[in-house]
């Protein structure tokens, strides 16, 4: 289907330079985020990066210590009040007492414009067990009528603090089908991630969040390519690790008794050349590197200009 | 935005919860039958025996009532149910007033049981007695529906259970509900300073036609300011925490 942008409204979520401590932990230290009315935005973060704290300061759950955020142009607050705001909080369980059907039914009669309880059923997968208490629920279960919560709103702006937590592969590819559809009527939809395979798939852009600080941001192409990082672990006897290092897609080396790990931006190449070079490497393992290991390293930049910045 | 449909929902949950029934209305209707039953023609407190009790009893049932449903924000605060509302449009307003209709609705349930009760045990009041009672119960019963709101934003999921029990049973015996505070010792001073006294003597008061004299009035109004100021308070440091 080919959707056709007419010029959208010019603001969406302006989030500018937020910052907040609880004691001495600087959970965010000064985070712009801007979001496109109809974008799909990605926050992704290792756990701590201050995903959630920006989250709860975007949606006036905490007050900032500085900074301060608009919601198509309104404080936090009211653009809740409105109702142009549907969000799944990352933790919290559902009131018990009622039915499924019952519980979209409640929140949905506080929305001016709430979807169908019917349709939300339907989309989140959870027609049969509409009349099951909300205490019986699976925590898959329970996690998607979460997500129903959320969605029977109709909001202008979805906010999903990672959402698919605790869901297994299935309901994980449904909840993102149905995610989709949601972005595809024009909605504004924000959320968090630690899996960058997620925000790749999901998201038109994808800020990076690491410290308490945005360490990147941009297409979902330009921020894998700076943390998607593969290793190349192999059995390699008798060759110097700097060696090693200078392999084409090699960024860094290691070498643990016989076993080497090649940190690599582009590991095809690099196995290519290990073959070729080094016919007796053996035992040859590929893996995505952990975003927490290409996090270290941004964060460990990002720190490095933050000091020069400072001593200057 | 209509609120009608989220405090009817709230009003469901209430009365699906059994515990709240047992607390309720369970333990005051078996005591009253138990205890007033056998005690019909007998005298308490220079009323019928049956009249204080029911009242006693309907004190002590709706006050565990519109305690419990204030004190159920703590079981969603626990599962963080406080945020998520707090990210729709509900007022704050509506939230607490559901929580204050469903305790009374709770209470309202109480009272007519009992009554019902009290007359198969041969109670008779004239029409207006049954009225003033009645009102001075759902006035007396303010300050504990305010107690319930504050407990709920103090304490756990965990503790909340004990302390509606206990709480409700200290300030029935101390109010008398299960029979007069004797003699005119420091006990009987603290007896009238608690609301639950005067939701007690709400029964006394239908029977003489008194009403309430002006120190039950200025009980209940105190004990209503005193624990408003204390829940806005903890409401305001709970909300600016988070």
């Amino acid at each position: 289907m080919i959707t056709v942008t007419s010029s959208p409204p010019s603001t969406g979520v302006e989030v500018v330079d937020v910052a907040k401590s609880y004691g001495a932990v600087q959970a965010v230290r000064g985070v712009d985020l801007s979001i496109a009315p109809g974008e799909t935005v990605a926050l992704l973060g290792p756990n701590g990066a201050g995903k959630s704290t920006t989250i709860d300061m975007m949606l006036g759950l905490t007050r900032p210590d500085r900074g301060h955020v608009e919601l198509f142009g309104k404080s936090p607050s009211d653009a809740v009040r409105a109702g142009a705001v549907g969000v799944m909080l990352q933790s919290g369980a559902l009131i018990r007492d009622l039915t499924v059907r019952e519980l979209i039914t409640m929140i949905g009669s506080l929305y001016p414009h709430a979807l169908d309880v019917d349709e939300v059923l339907d989309l989140t997968g959870l027609h049969d067990m509409a009349g099951r208490r909300t205490q019986r629920l699976s925590g898959g279960q329970a996690q998607r009528a979460r997500f129903a919560v959320a969605l029977v709103s109709n909001p202008e702006l979805l906010v999903l603090d990672e959402p698919t937590v605790g869901l297994d592969v299935e309901a994980r590819q449904s909840f993102w089908s149905v995610m989709r559809a949601f972005a595809a009527r024009g909605k504004t939809v924000m959320f968090a991630t630690h899996y960058l395979e997620e925000a790749d798939a999901y998201a038109d852009r994808i800020v990076l969040m690491s410290g308490g600080r945005v360490v990147a941001a941009g297409p979902p192409t330009e921020i894998k390519a700076r943390v998607g990082r593969h290793i190349i672990r192999a059995t390699v006897t008798g060759v110097d690790v700097d060696i090693l290092a200078r392999l084409p897609g090699v960024v860094l080396a290691d070498r643990h008794g016989d076993t080497v790990e090649l940190q690599c931006t582009d590991s095809d190449a690099a196995v290519r050349t290990l073959l070729t070079t080094y016919p007796g490497a053996r035992d040859i393992e590929i893996r995505g590197a952990g975003l927490e290991e290409a996090f270290l390293e941004l964060t460990a930049n990002s720190d490095q200009l933050a000091e020069l910045e400072a001593s200057r | 935005m209509t609120t009608a449909v989220y405090t009817r929902y709230e009003l469901l949950r209430t009365f699906r919860n059994v515990r709240f029934f047992v607390l309720a209305l369970a333990f005051p209707l078996v005591m009253f039958l138990l205890i007033a039953g056998p005690n019909r023609n007998e005298q308490l407190d220079g009323i019928s025996f049956t009249v204080y009790y029911m009242t006693g009893m309907i004190s002590w049932g709706a006050m565990a009532a519109v305690i419990a449903s204030g004190a159920r924000i703590a079981a969603e605060r626990s599962v963080q149910w406080h945020r998520q509302l707090r990210v729709t449009p509900l007022p704050v307003r509506t939230y607490f007033r559901a929580k204050l209709v469903s305790g009374y609705a709770m209470a309202a349930v109480t009272i007519v049981v009992l009554y019902v009760a009290g007359i198969s045990l041969g109670v008779r009041l004239p029409m207006s007695g049954w009225l003033s009672m009645t009102a001075l119960i759902l006035i007396g019963l303010i300050p504990f529906a305010v107690l319930g709101i504050l407990i709920g934003h103090l304490l756990t999921a965990d503790s909340i259970g004990p302390a509606i029990g206990g709480l409700t049973a200290l300030f029935a015996l101390l109010g008398g509900a299960w029979g007069p505070v004797l003699g005119e010792g420091v006990l009987r001073t603290i007896s009238k300073g608690l609301p639950s006294y005067w939701l007690v003597q709400a029964g006394k008061s239908a029977v003489t036609g008194d009403g309430w004299p002006p120190l039950a009035w200025i009980v209940v109004a105190v004990w209503t300011v005193v624990l408003t100021v204390l829940a806005v308070r903890v409401y305001q440091r709970d909300t600016a925490r988070t």
